[in-house]
């Protein structure tokens, strides 16, 4: 059946932001729940059945809050940031295949995009330490910065190689290039891949831009109400984003069993694996310090991945 | 001296990541178990008989003695009372007086639980009870007077109580019973 271009175009737009307001909130209701049981505790169970619609009431009280600016804060920087720490993922989101009919925007070279149009969240985050006006935003939002100029390289290294490796820069076209045995020929890469997305994301281990007990939340110390929703809903939007990407590039996204049909349930299902994982992280391991956090990134991460590009292309000569 | 320079040798990659899997396994064992909590108000809490949840008061020993109020770290006990006299039971007789209590009220918006005023009590008539969900909507309404007082000793264990003491409402006397 064929649609007129515009209405295919809402309706693409409307499934994207749908699945852009709900993946999150599960991906943080699963985080309420699995850190509880991982800690011996059951977690919100008072509203709905389990607890389930707790974050939908966390959603109503944020709004109900004062969204306050502070007199010092640069005022449009300020105001500006948690949108610009938002969009992005809506963005990679479209972009991002379920499976080989199942993207909301082809675009040509989508690895390329999606990797760059994720590195502007953390402008976000920059400009919401900077535009505060409070010292604890203003020394998170270096880290952060730091954090990401030192992560940026290693992942976009590990992407090249998978890249290499399917000899195309689409997604699409990289998932269906993927065979099983790049499990293991593309193991060191998705290591890395992996360790760069949780520190992209600020999360633990690799919190400390945002660690409450050095910096008071960094840059989002002086957000409230509405604004404080959308950095914390870009962060699990994030670990959403990261999830499919690592999904399609290294676990071969909709390929499985009757992958004609159940397609897109493969990828949702590798992708909660690998949240799950990066949920799993937060509740088991320390805090990085900030140190240690560039040493790991400088030291380890980017001559792995080196290394991994170029295993991958001797690999490509030999048997491609 | 190895074991000494194992101990101060700094951690090294492969401690770490032991460490690391560590953290994942015991994370991962307990996700494995049930949890621990109870569901407070859909589940009543199984507390110790001798939980130290309110101050309960066995008016009849109370000999309005005031140790118990001057005690008291937060001074949140108030204790009036009047003598009387009791004429001579026999003839030739002395008259004796006695306290009689008239207001003994604890302040358990002030009261820290410290329990000093049942350790000081010579005569037996103050005691822990387990009893726990007694908030009130209003601070004043923390001013509990003798008869709520003596509802508590309800559930004093037995174990707490004086030797020979009878609960109200209990047939059975040490009389009785041998």
């Amino acid at each position: 059946m064929e649609l007129p271009l515009t209405v295919e175009i809402i309706l693409k737009a409307v499934v994207v932001l749908a699945a852009f307001l709900t993946l999150p909130l599960a991906i943080g209701q699963t985080e309420h729940k699995v850190m509880a049981h991982m800690q011996g505790r059951l977690g919100p169970m008072e509203a709905g059945p389990h607890g389930i619609a707790q974050l939908v009431a966390d959603g109503i009280k944020f709004v109900q809050k004062e969204d306050v600016t502070p007199a010092a804060a640069d005022r449009w920087v300020f105001r500006l940031a948690p949108a610009v720490a938002l969009i992005p993922y809506l963005i990679a989101l479209a972009a991002i295949p379920w499976s080989a009919a199942w993207v909301a925007a082809d675009v040509p070279a989508s690895l390329l995009f999606v990797l760059a149009v994720t590195s502007v969240g953390i402008f976000g985050t920059l400009m919401a330490g900077w535009g505060s006006g409070n010292k604890y935003s203003l020394v998170g939002g270096m880290r952060a910065g730091a954090q990401l100029v030192s992560y940026e390289l290693p992942m976009v290294l590990a992407a090249a190689s998978v890249a290499m490796a399917a000899g195309t820069l689409s997604l699409t076209g990289i998932a269906q290039a993927w065979s099983w045995w790049w499990l293991v020929w593309q193991l060191p890469g998705a290591l890395v891949f992996l360790i760069a997305a949780v520190a992209e994301l600020q999360r633990v281990p690799f919190d400390a831009p945002v660690a409450d007990a050095e910096v008071v939340f960094g840059p989002y110390t002086e957000y409230s109400g509405l604004g404080f929703a959308f950095f914390l809903l870009a962060e699990y939007a994030g670990i959403v984003v990261m999830s499919l990407l690592f999904t399609v590039l290294f676990l071969g996204g909709w390929s499985g069993p009757w992958s004609d049909t159940l397609g897109p349930v493969w990828t949702l299902l590798k992708a909660t694996m690998v949240a799950i994982l990066i949920l799993w992280l937060r509740i088991a391991w320390p805090r990085v310090r900030e140190d240690q956090l560039q040493r790991l990134a400088w030291v380890v991460l980017v001559p792995v991945a080196l290394v991994q590009l170029a295993l991958t292309g001797v690999g490509v000569v030999v048997w491609g | 001296m190895s074991t000494q320079e194992s101990r101060e040798r700094a951690p090294g990659a492969l401690d770490l990541l032991k460490g690391l899997g560590k953290g994942l396994a015991t994370t991962a064992r307990t996700l494995a178990r049930p949890a621990h909590t109870r569901q407070y108000p859909h589940a009543e809490p199984d507390l110790p008989e001798r939980s130290h949840g309110v101050i309960a008061l066995l008016e009849e020993n109370c000999t309005s003695c005031m140790l118990c109020a001057r005690e008291c770290p937060s001074w949140c006990i108030y204790i009036d009372s009047h003598k009387e006299t009791l004429e001579p039971t026999t003839e030739g007789g002395r008259a004796r007086q006695h306290n009689v209590l008239d207001r003994f009220d604890i302040d358990f918006s002030l009261c820290m639980y410290c329990g000093i005023c049942i350790e000081v009590c010579p005569f037996d008539a103050l005691f822990w009870a387990p009893d726990f969900a007694y908030a009130e909507g209003d601070i004043r309404n923390l001013l509990h007077d003798k008869p709520k007082l003596g509802t508590w000793m309800e559930n004093v264990p037995d174990s707490a109580l004086p030797e020979g003491y009878v609960r109200p409402g209990d047939p059975a006397t040490p009389e009785t019973e041998e």
